[in-house]
């Protein structure tokens, strides 16, 4: 289909009748996925956003169920966003990401039902990337700028309109019968291809992970862990901004006899994550963390699920304080040499 | 769809001061909804996340019988300066407290059936091994397991837990246990084995054909007693562990008590050693 640039504002103000639309935008220099609000028009900035979209599906704090003690026991009430969400504007790199997390919060032995509420309430329409910037290496992880696994539809910016793919029934849905919409020409999906050859064109060369699960089966024990880790202060920005970490920490909020079950965002690389109310910790040490992160997303993911949880987004990478690029240390773990 | 994060009310109904330093109290929980009760079955080796609502939640190895459905028993060390642990040993009977799970894998009761079982334990770890062996002891089931023998060593015999269940099963003489004692002192009044476990095992010299051993334990204990095990001639696909780790969710979810691809909470807690020899040694 086909829908002309000045008509997405009147499409997206329909869409704001059922859904809540969430789309990246800027401010003070930071980015992120915010409501739009009804009538406020249609500002496009197509941004591959600091904060990835995860927190709307995963957010970064959420009550799982509040609890009141009374004198003859507990009551304890659960909470489930059931928000009807359109996210707009989401990269391929992202919506791949929520496949990951898929894996992880929909499984047969336990559903995670908070998650798997706002997933089936959510529809995810992407944007492809034109512009693949230095730190992109999506390419090396089987996705790619014009990628639409997860996706409900793709949008590809054609100048004056965008050309839409329907990926899914939900996406469908979205656009059946508006009137915004087209049919698209044979001309059309000729400008796309030509276009998802182009941004492939400014991809950096792909990277030859083929070996890097063989290498972290082996050398769990080896000296590269030494020294790759030695730049990393521990702050954790990597893990709260990439797309596929799930850790998560329970706590409560209290207020007398009342309070709140919160989840929030952990990560493995910070030390209280693993230490043990004894005292002892079995990552002590900002390497056994590091190495934790590695093989957490290239080995043991991969044996628990058959994929590497990371799609390339790069954000690890540009929003790192001591620039520590996850390629690099690809790189050295694959060229490293056993101890 | 089941909630996995939603505690079951569970209500204090006994404390047991085991120690003699009352570091270690048993808590009897009983249901307070009946429909819970009838839902909930576990087997020995399985654990669940006790909780004071808010305070927080801890993993803790079910200590009493999956064939006493009526209430579900955990023993649990105050740990100092643990904000969990300490709240429970403050915590009344009547006092309602929060409980998730059975979680884990428990001990394979299955492979184990039509096998010896020994049963090495020490300190405040024989939790979920009082679990398998009142299992193991119930009317129902005895005529599944073979010889069941067991060694059980602590510091000192003020420390040793259970200790009038251990005095029934010295009078059974379908089993045969050994209590052991690092060191006492007159005082005590102790007539047992003293020295420590590993020691024990050696001189027992349990035959190792067809036999399950389980070993929990403090880690000293584990790290001299597993060649002894080795030397007696137990192979490693035969000696079941239960480990311990910090936990969150219970569910293989939370990321934190992995052991490389293997979750301690999910996949464990209790490994052989080959299993265990295949992951890294992270823990």
């Amino acid at each position: 289909m086909i829908i002309r640039k000045a008509a997405v504002a009147k499409f997206l103000d329909g869409l704001l009748k059922e859904y809540a639309v969430y789309i990246p935008r800027r401010r003070e220099g930071y980015s992120e996925y915010t409501p739009l609000d009804p009538g406020s028009g249609y500002f496009w900035q197509g941004l591959n956003t600091q904060k990835p979209p995860k927190e709307l599906l995963f957010p970064h704090g959420e009550t799982l169920y509040s609890y009141r003690l009374r004198s003859d026991g507990v009551e304890l009430r659960t909470h489930f966003d059931e928000e009807k969400r359109v996210l707009f504007g989401i990269r391929p790199c992202d919506a791949k990401g929520f496949c990951y997390l898929d894996r992880v919060f929909t499984r047969q032995d336990y559903q995670d039902v908070y998650y798997q509420t706002r997933r089936n309430n959510t529809v995810l329409i992407g944007l492809a990337c034109l512009a693949p910037t230095t730190t992109c290496f999506c390419t090396s992880l089987g996705g790619g700028p014009f990628d639409t696994e997860g996706l409900d539809l793709l949008w590809v910016d054609l100048g004056e309109r965008y050309a839409v793919r329907v990926l899914a029934p939900k996406g469908e849905a979205l656009i059946k019968g508006r009137p915004e919409f087209v049919p698209a020409g044979e001309a059309d999906w000729q400008a796309v291809r030509e276009l998802e050859g182009g941004a492939l064109g400014k991809m950096a060369p792909v990277l030859d992970l083929s070996g890097l699960k063989k290498r972290l089966d082996e050398n769990y024990s080896d000296s590269v862990w030494d020294r790759v880790f030695e730049k990393c202060i521990g702050c954790a920005a990597c893990t709260y901004l990439c797309p596929t970490c799930h850790c998560f920490d329970l706590s409560y909020e209290v207020e007398g006899s009342q309070g709140l079950c919160v989840r929030t965002w952990d990560s493995c690389a910070f030390p209280l994550f693993t230490l043990h109310a004894s005292g002892h910790n079995p990552r002590p040490t900002g390497k056994e963390r590091f190495r934790q992160r590695v093989m957490h997303k290239f080995r043991y993911f991969v044996e628990n699920w058959g994929v590497m949880s990371c799609v390339g987004c790069g954000r690890c990478i540009i929003h790192c304080p001591v620039n520590l690029d996850i390629r690099d240390v690809l790189r050295q773990i694959i060229a490293g040499v056993s101890a | 769809m089941k909630n996995p994060y939603l505690p079951l009310p569970m209500r204090i109904e006994k404390i047991t001061v085991e120690t003699g330093d009352k570091s270690l109290k048993t808590f009897s929980l009983g249901f307070v909804r009946e429909e819970d009760q009838r839902r909930f079955s576990f087997v020995p080796g399985q654990f669940a996340e006790v909780g004071i609502f808010g305070k927080g939640e801890a993993p803790f190895g079910i200590a009493s019988s999956p064939m006493d459905t009526t209430r579900v028993e955990f023993t649990v060390y105050k740990v100092p300066g643990g904000t969990v642990t300490t709240a429970l040993h403050e915590a009344c009977v009547g006092y309602v407290v929060g409980m998730r799970g059975p979680y884990g894998n428990g001990f394979p009761l299955g492979a184990m059936q039509g096998c010896d079982i020994l049963i090495i334990g020490g300190g405040f770890a024989f939790t979920t091994l009082r679990s398998l062996v009142n299992y193991m002891l119930h009317s129902d089931n005895r005529a599944r397991f073979g010889r069941i023998q067991i060694i059980y060593g602590a510091r000192e015999p003020g420390l040793l837990l259970y200790k009038e269940e251990l005095a029934e099963w010295q009078q059974r003489n379908d089993l045969a246990l050994t209590l052991t004692v690092d060191r006492c002192t007159p005082a005590d009044g102790w007539t047992g084995c003293v020295g420590v476990v590993p020691k024990v095992l050696q001189e027992a010299r349990p035959p190792a054909a067809n036999t399950y051993t389980v070993v929990c334990g403090p880690p000293v204990m584990i790290r001299f007693t597993l060649p002894v095990l080795q030397e007696l001639g137990f192979g490693p696909e035969r000696i079941l562990l239960s480990l311990e780790m910090k936990m969150k969710c219970g569910i293989g979810v939370c990321g934190r008590c992995n052991i490389g691809h293997k979750y301690v909470c999910k996949d464990g807690p209790v490994f052989s050693l080959a299993e265990l020899s295949q992951l890294p040694s992270e823990y």
